[in-house]
């Protein structure tokens, strides 16, 4: 049964190997090629404050004199080594920054991951067995919705009705302002925890929506069920006994493998919010040409997506005994 | 007794006069007997099928009556084995979907003892249907509608795809739930196999029953047969070495 767990796995593991060198290339060459001097981009508003032997001095010691492919192998030479180098904006090591911000956003977008995959997959699953009546009509209409709605734009009326409006809501930040995050308790966070989540959420629920319902109506219109209806069961039994593997495989899949768009979301989300995770941290700097960081969380961010496509396919595989035979072949 | 009385169905059509399909048929079964169907391609076997079964689509018309034992069939009062291999679920082994229709039914079923009356190895109830063949995947397919314990049985070409043997062991065991008191309506192509265990025939001609004849006869050149078109069917089959 899963005498195709270890060479997928040792696939991925060599897939992996050309995939960050390559990326690195990639990212070094955009982030050269960016029109921000990282200099003035620190200096900023002291501007007035500091002459240009300063300036020298500090691009002298980030090493900015040095030609970009030099830059590049000395990057290189110490990732290898496990070292990323420091943040200029953060002024503080990447690994560091990164492991800071990095709780913050797993909070948000494994939230956001779980409420739309219920949120999706449930509504998928109700506008299916009702297909054709007035739920499934508004689902869909639901998800069409939600498709063409920015994240970013939902977060702004999330925060106009609820925060602002309303006042239900923190409209900021992952903690009460004027404290740290060390006095604050559960309790405490999980209310501004609520809005992001929810900005963040809504890419992934119409693709999870739209195929769950395809793949259930799939098999409630197959000859399989028209067997077993046949035989004395019911619409709903169909759909939530049976069917469930038929619509929960896809959407496993589907979902699992769209985390990097998640992640992508959330760099919005948190701009919107003031969420402080690596979203935000991720604007600040590509803002200040902040290299080091920059090729730091891309790089993470590009281990956690790829570890999303391999548990989708991982998952797909479980979940469809056929896929386990094609990759045995 | 499985009575059929004038049934006709109609399909109705987006921009296009309904399609009648089925016209004024009538068929009798009785239990502890097959009565097989037969006729060319598209004569409407299947559809008799669907119409007992009650798994007709949408825009399908129904008129006439059709009795069980004196009242309207009622849903899980009659198996019925469909004619696709893809009436098994993909995604469930064949044992868990043998478990599923006899659950259906409220009662439990051994796979392990159920397959082998069909010819399969009790360890097909671990195979996925994709890994079944053909034949293999048709007898699963027989064994969840024998798994319902339903009185009636409708098996719609039941030795399609299977080879001499295994097609003369479904008919055999076709006529064995017979004689144990099922009544089995079988729809078959292979007419010889079929009046081999069959008490009656009705043939199918474009949605009309032309003949209905004792199995019987249904030998030598099919002289003792009515219509022509019953007559050509059957010397069509190629089985009488005499002609």
């Amino acid at each position: 049964m899963t005498g195709w767990l270890l060479p997928l796995l040792r696939d991925r593991a060599i897939r992996l190997l050309w995939l960050l060198p390559l990326a690195s290339v990639g990212l070094f060459t955009l982030v050269s090629l960016a029109p921000i001097d990282p200099v003035q981009a620190y200096v900023g508003a002291r501007v007035a404050l500091v002459g240009p032997e300063q300036r020298e001095a500090i691009s002298a010691a980030w090493g900015l004199e040095a030609p970009a492919y030099e830059r590049f192998w000395l990057w290189a030479r110490n990732a290898m080594s496990g070292d990323l180098g420091d943040s200029i904006t953060f002024n503080a090591p990447v690994v560091q920054v990164i492991a800071d911000r990095f709780p913050a956003s797993i909070a948000l977008v494994g939230a956001a991951f779980i409420l739309s995959f219920v949120l999706g997959t449930a509504l998928g699953l109700i506008a299916a067995a009702r297909r054709g009546c007035w739920p499934d009509r508004i689902i869909r209409g639901v998800a069409v919705v939600l498709a063409a709605s920015p994240g970013f734009w939902i977060g702004l009326l999330l925060i106009a009705v609820f925060a602002v409006g309303l006042g239900w809501l923190p409209p900021c930040c992952a903690t009460p302002p004027g404290m740290i995050a060390d006095e604050v308790d559960l309790a405490a966070r999980l209310p501004h925890l609520v809005l992001p989540v929810i900005a963040v959420s809504v890419v992934g629920i119409s693709p999870l929506i739209l195929h769950t319902r395809q793949r259930l109506v799939a098999f409630l219109e197959s000859p399989a069920a028209t067997h077993l209806a046949a035989h004395g069961a019911r619409p709903l039994w169909l759909a939530f006994g049976p069917g469930m593997r038929h619509a929960m495989g896809p959407a496993i899949t589907v979902h699992l493998a769209g985390a990097g768009e998640l992640f992508g979301g959330s760099v919005l989300a948190e701009a919107v919010f003031a969420w402080p995770g690596l979203g935000q941290a991720t604007v600040r700097a590509a803002l200040g040409a902040d290299a080091p960081l920059l090729m730091g969380i891309a790089l993470a961010t590009l281990i956690f997506v790829f570890a999303g496509n391999l548990l989708a396919d991982i998952a797909a595989r479980l979940l469809d005994p056929r896929l386990g035979t094609e990759a045995r072949q | 007794m499985l009575v059929v009385k004038s049934l006709t169905v109609r399909f109705r059509r987006h921009g296009a006069p309904s399609l009648t399909v089925l016209e004024g048929l009538d068929l009798a079964a009785p239990r502890g007997a097959v009565t097989g169907i037969c006729g060319a391609s598209g004569a409407g076997k299947s559809l008799i099928a669907a119409a007992i079964a009650g798994t007709l689509p949408r825009n399908a018309d129904v008129s006439g009556r059709i009795l069980v034992d004196g009242a309207p069939p009622s849903r899980g009062g009659i198996a019925l084995a469909p004619q696709g291999l893809d009436a098994l679920d993909p995604l469930a082994t064949v044992g868990a979907q043998i478990a599923r229709f006899a659950r259906l039914a409220d009662r439990t079923e051994d796979p392990a003892a159920l397959l082998p009356r069909l010819g399969l190895a009790p360890t097909v109830a671990q195979a996925w249907p994709h890994e079944l063949s053909g034949g293999m995947a048709r007898r699963a397919c027989l064994a969840t509608a024998l798994a319902t314990g339903a009185g009636w049985l409708i098996a719609d070409e039941p030795t399609a795809g299977l080879d001499a043997a295994a097609a003369e062991r479904i008919m055999a065991l076709l006529g064995t739930l017979a004689s144990d008191g099922y009544g089995v309506l079988v729809i078959s192509h292979d007419l010889p196999r079929l009046a081999a265990v069959a008490g009656e025939i009705t043939v199918l001609q474009e949605g009309c029953a032309v003949e209905t004849a004792p199995a019987s006869a249904f030998r030598g050149n099919g002289e003792a047969l009515r219509k022509p078109f019953a007559r050509r069917l059957w010397q069509a089959q190629n089985v009488c070495p005499a002609c």
